[in-house]
């Protein structure tokens, strides 16, 4: 009995009350994975794909690979401050159009979040609500974004409305399922616990539902991004005036390929550090979720 | 003897409860009057409980053995407030919990929960889980839950691990931590639905002694529904043993061992004598329920 109620005396316990948290612990972990082959082979790993890359495109030119600029025309037009075909990381342009994206991706996804995470803790919190939203929500959400583009045309005026319009309807549906399913996996359990500790409907809501949804929330809002990226850029290049999907389709009408190349890995590079930024977010916020992940040993 | 050991406990440990009642029994007879419950999951009525009948005293520690799936859950369920009830009473210290006209319980802290598979918040750290029905009941403020939860958790033999999410700790320590947030809660009656099913068994040892010596200290009165029938005779003052689906209480036994009890009492004659006599009644019930093959109700 003793041993087990001072486990102060036990050395392993005193570890793991002084382990290192926040940066110290990244740092750590930065540190040990160089001890490991990962790194390395994530380093090989680029390089092979960006050498067969080459190799179709520069190295042996193969039929109609012959036309699409290869990663040294790219790269050179690229870190150039007089660029070939008008587009650099030199030029105004080139920031401008991550801007515009970037912008409208902030308002798309901050509305398709503000709406969506509320009304899916709703629906998966109150049956009443479910059923007057459910049937309409699946319905809606097989149509593709593509076949919105008229209406959205016809609804908004400009060229800004009907893009964030039709970004923010595609991760809406994204987030809402997600945070529906989110609350309706939480253990039945909680509910029967948190009833039996007095609370009051709002009290389960705020203590119950809200966390308990939210490794679901997060991990619908990390798809939820990825969706109002490329429903933007499909947008983007039927309606608009900037932006890296226009930068991309207006390339390719004026035939000059490299910009467009430099779109594309723009938008690469720019999509997965919006996802970064959600899912640490996310785990900032979840750090309960993430401990039990990591004893879990992921 | 009996009363003479718990009080010198009482008077060395300080414990909050001692305050209030003095290691006297402040309430907590159930009165379980010919209650039956019917469901309909498929369309077809399936009788849970029928006729069940029991008087449990303030303070007893009673123990429910019986088959797997014969209902003992659904009659925690109906005391604690998650069901609904199709006919009988049940009263606790003479107020009516359900009976005629009131089918469902009002869920309450006077009658506090401890789930089979644990319903601590994953989301909150034990001290936070500790602290929430206090505060969500409006009885202290959020500092004052804290000192007391932190306090709590102390004599619990959990001091260190106030700050850590259940995931990080034993299943033995939440389990410990989950008894602990209901006792805040100065419950009359402590309902535990097989709380220790999932552990090994000397995880089990450690967690009967710490229950014991709970018990010793609040004398709350304690349902505990079990299929370990060592548990039963070691923990419990009576032991109902009910019959398998519909359930209905079959034979009650005295357990004669004096308090405070240690595992010594697990080798005494008088021990093996209740053991082979609880034996004898349940074993018919669980070959009869093993041939029906039914499967558990929630």
């Amino acid at each position: 009995m003793t041993s087990v109620s001072s486990p102060e005396n036990s050395d392993p316990v005193k570890r793991q009350m002084t382990a290192p948290t926040g940066l110290a612990l990244l740092w750590y972990r930065f540190k040990t994975s160089f001890a490991t082959p990962r790194p390395y082979m994530m380093v090989g790993g680029i390089f092979l794909w960006l050498f067969v890359y080459w190799l179709l495109c520069e190295g042996l030119r193969l039929d109609r690979f012959d036309k699409i600029p290869g990663p040294l025309a790219v790269a050179k037009d690229m870190f150039s401050p007089t660029p070939f075909q008008g587009i650099s990381i030199f030029t105004g342009e080139y920031y401008n159009h991550i801007f515009v994206s970037c912008r409208r991706i902030l308002i798309a996804f901050t509305l398709a979040t503000g709406i969506g995470v509320p009304l899916g803790l709703f629906m998966g919190w109150s049956k009443k609500v479910r059923d007057y939203t459910f049937p309409i929500l699946e319905t809606l959400r097989p149509i593709p974004i593509l076949a919105w583009v008229p209406l959205a045309i016809l609804m908004f005026p400009g060229f800004e409305g009907p893009v964030i319009f039709l970004a923010t309807l595609a991760s809406l549906f994204v987030t809402t399922l997600n945070t529906m399913l989110g609350v309706q996996s939480i253990d039945e359990s909680y509910f029967r616990a948190a009833g039996c500790l007095g609370s009051s409907n709002w009290d389960i809501f705020k203590n119950v539902v809200v966390p308990g949804a939210l490794p679901y929330v997060f991990t619908g809002l990390q798809i939820s991004i990825g969706v109002a990226w490329f429903s933007l850029v499909a947008a983007e290049m039927v309606s608009g005036d900037h932006g890296l999907g226009y930068l991309i389709v207006d390339s390719y009408m004026n035939n000059v390929t490299v910009p467009m190349v430099i779109g594309m890995i723009t938008l690469g590079f720019v999509g997965w550090f919006t996802s970064v930024i959600v899912r640490m977010v996310g785990n900032w916020l979840m750090q309960w979720h993430v401990k039990a992940l990591a004893l879990q040993g992921r | 003897m009996n009363e003479f050991m718990s009080k010198t406990k009482v008077n060395g440990t300080a414990a909050p409860h001692a305050q209030i009642n003095n290691g006297a029994p402040m309430g907590g007879a159930l009165s379980i009057k010919h209650v039956s419950k019917i469901y309909d999951p498929e369309g077809v009525n399936v009788c849970a409980v029928d006729d069940c009948s029991m008087e449990i005293a303030a303070g007893e520690v009673c123990m429910i053995v019986g088959p797997s799936g014969c209902g003992k859950t659904t009659l925690l369920n109906a005391i604690a407030g998650f069901h609904s009830i199709t006919s009988g009473e049940i009263t606790l210290d003479g107020d009516l919990l359900c009976g005629p006209g009131k089918p469902k319980a009002a869920q309450g802290a006077d009658r506090m929960v401890v789930f089979q598979n644990g319903a601590l918040f994953p989301w909150k750290t034990l001290v936070e889980n500790v602290a929430y029905g206090p505060i969500v009941q409006r009885r202290m403020s959020k500092p004052e839950a804290l000192e007391k939860s932190y306090q709590m958790l102390a004599e619990a033999g959990l001091g260190d691990f106030g700050d850590k999410y259940p995931g990080e700790v034993s299943s033995g320590m939440a389990r410990r931590a989950e008894i602990v947030r209901a006792l805040i809660n100065e419950p009359k009656v402590l309902l535990l639905d097989e709380p220790y099913r999932a552990m090994d068994a000397l995880t089990k040892s450690i967690m009967h002694e710490s229950l014991l010596e709970t018990y010793d200290r609040t004398k709350v009165t304690i349902f505990f529904i079990t299929h370990d029938l060592e548990e039963a005779i070691f923990l419990g003052d009576k032991v109902h043993v009910v019959t398998t689906r519909p359930c209905s209480l079959k034979k009650t036994i005295d357990v004669t061992i004096p308090r405070p009890r240690t595992y010594e009492s697990l080798s005494s004659e008088n021990f093996r004598h209740l053991m082979a006599e609880v034996n004898e009644a349940v074993h018919e019930e669980a070959v009869k329920a093993f041939q029906a093959g039914e499967r558990e109700l929630a």
